[in-house]
C-alpha cells in the first residue's frame, strides 16, 4: 500500500471515528432505541454494516482434547466432505493440541479462519474474490477466485484449502465447487438470519460452552463484557492483524 | 420451351425449399421441452417477473443478485438462485432429479437448446432443497428461513406455469 492510500484510509477512519462518535452521543439520549434495534434481525433486503463486527472467544480451558464436535458440526453444515487424503481434503475448522513440552500442559483449541481486520489473504488476492464484509467476516467469493491459492499462502493460520475434486450435491446455503479456495465463513448463512455458527451450536450442546460467538462492536454483547474482564489472545498478535477470533487459556 | 418449363420447375423447387427449410427448422418437435414450475410465484404472472422478461433478463437477475448476497450479504428471496432451483426443478414420477446437462432439467433444457455454457452448478446444487428429506431431521440446527428447503411437506400443487 503507498503512503498516500494509507493517508487516505487513515482520515477515512477519523471520520468514520467522528460520526460514530455522534452516533453513540445521539443513542445515549435514546438508548431503548438502541437495544431495540440491536434485538432486532437484519432485515434480508438490509445490507450488513460495520457498526457489526462479529468475533469468537474460544476458551481453550474449557475445550476438551478428545472433544471433534465443532469439526463435525462443520462438516456437515457445510456439507464438507473428504477423499480420504488428509493432507488434501478440506479442512474449515481443525482441533489442535498444543503440549508444553517443559511442563507437559497439553491445551486443546480449535483453528480455523481468524476473521482478520486486516486480512493478510485479502491484501494479497489477485482478482479479488478474496474480500472482508462490512461486518468483519472474511470470504471468498468463489465466483471470481481463480484458484490460484496465493491467499492460503499468506494466512498465517493454514486456515484456507483448496477443492481438488468435483463437489455434488452442496448444501444450498453453502455452494462449493472444484479449483477454488474456502474457508470458515463464519457460519455466514446463519449469522445473516441471527443465527449462531454451527460450531458453537455444537459445542454448547456438548455442553463445553469453549466458544462464544457475538458482536465485538456491541459493549453490551456477551462475548465483549467476557473480553473486558478476563481478556481475550490473539494468535500471532506480533502481525498485528487484529483477528475477529480471541483465545482465553493460552 | 423446353427451356424455360425447366426453369419455372427449379424456382418452383426452390421456393418450395426456402419454405419448407425454416418450418423443418423449427418443428414443434425439436423445440425444448421446458418443465413446469411447481408453483406461481406471483399471482399476476407465473414467475417472479412476466416470463418474456425472466427468459431474456434472468442472467442478469442472478448476477446482480450473486453480487448483493456475497458481498453486502443481502438475502431477498426473489431473484435468490436457491429460490429458482426450488421451483423450476421438480422429481419425475420415481422421484428422481434430472441433473444439469440433462435435457429434463430445467436450466439444461433451454441452455442445451441454445448451445449456452453456464457455470453455475459447478458450484450450486442443481437441485432443490427439499429433494433432501433426510436433512429435515436436522431442522432444528437449520438457520432461519432455511427451514423451507430442509422441509419434506409437499409443495402445492396448482395449475403453475
Amino acid at each position: 500500500m503507498s503512503h498516500k492510500e494509507s493517508s487516505q484510509n487513515t482520515d477515512l477512519s477519523r471520520r468514520k471515528f467522528l460520526g460514530s462518535a455522534a452516533a453513540s452521543a445521539g443513542l445515549t439520549i435514546v438508548p431503548g432505541v438502541m437495544l431495540y434495534q440491536v434485538a432486532q434481525a437484519k432485515p434480508d433486503a438490509e445490507a450488513v454494516t460495520s457498526k457489526v463486527r462479529w468475533g469468537m472467544l474460544i476458551d481453550s480451558t474449557k475445550c476438551s482434547t478428545g472433544c471433534n464436535d465443532c469439526v463435525t458440526a462443520c462438516n456437515t453444515e457445510n456439507g464438507l466432505k473428504g477423499h480420504n487424503r488428509p493432507e488434501t481434503d478440506v479442512q474449515w475448522i481443525r482441533k489442535l493440541k498444543v503440549t508444553d513440552k517443559q511442563t507437559g500442559h497439553v491445551m486443546s483449541l480449535p483453528m480455523m479462519c481468524q476473521h482478520c481486520e486486516h486480512p493478510p489473504c485479502v491484501d494479497v488476492c489477485p482478482t479479488g474474490a478474496s474480500f472482508k464484509r462490512a461486518d468483519g467476516i472474511v470470504l471468498v467469493d468463489r465466483h471470481i477466485c481463480i484458484g490460484c491459492r496465493y491467499c492460503m499462502m499468506a494466512c498465517p493460520y493454514k486456515a484456507r484449502s483448496f477443492e481438488h475434486e468435483v463437489v455434488t450435491d452442496q448444501k444450498t446455503w453453502a455452494p462449493r465447487g472444484k479449483g477454488t479456495v474456502e474457508a470458515c465463513t463464519l457460519c455466514v448463512h446463519r449469522v445473516d438470519h441471527d443465527g449462531t455458527p454451527a460450531c458453537v451450536e455444537a459445542c454448547n450442546k456438548a455442553e463445553h460452552g469453549a466458544m462464544l460467538f457475538g458482536d465485538l462492536n456491541d459493549p453490551d454483547s456477551e462475548i465483549s463484557k467476557r473480553l473486558a474482564e478476563y481478556g481475550g489472545k490473539q494468535i500471532r498478535a506480533d502481525l498485528g492483524l487484529n483477528t475477529g477470533v480471541r483465545y482465553q487459556g493460552i | 420451351m423446353s427451356v424455360g418449363l425447366h426453369k419455372r420447375k427449379l424456382k418452383l423447387l426452390l421456393a418450395g425449399l426456402i419454405l419448407t427449410l425454416p418450418l423443418s427448422l423449427f418443428a414443434e418437435d425439436d423445440l425444448p421441452t421446458v418443465p413446469k414450475a411447481k408453483e406461481k410465484a406471483t399471482a399476476e404472472y407465473g414467475c417472479v417477473n412476466p416470463v418474456s422478461d425472466m427468459r431474456k433478463n434472468h442472467m442478469e437477475y442472478l448476477l446482480h443478485q450473486r453480487d448483493e448476497t456475497m458481498r453486502r450479504g443481502i438475502r431477498t428471496k426473489k431473484y435468490s438462485l436457491a429460490e429458482c432451483v426450488e421451483c423450476h426443478v421438480s422429481a419425475d414420477k420415481n422421484g428422481d432429479y434430472a441433473k444439469f446437462g440433462e435435457s429434463e432439467h430445467f436450466c439444461s433444457s433451454c441452455h442445451n437448446y441454445a448451445a449456452v455454457t453456464i457455470d453455475c452448478f459447478q458450484c450450486h446444487n442443481d437441485k432443490p432443497q427439499s429433494a433432501y428429506p433426510s436433512q429435515s431431521s436436522n431442522k432444528q440446527s437449520l438457520p432461519e428461513g432455511h427451514e423451507k428447503f430442509a422441509s419434506n411437506d409437499v409443495l402445492p400443487s396448482g395449475d403453475a406455469k
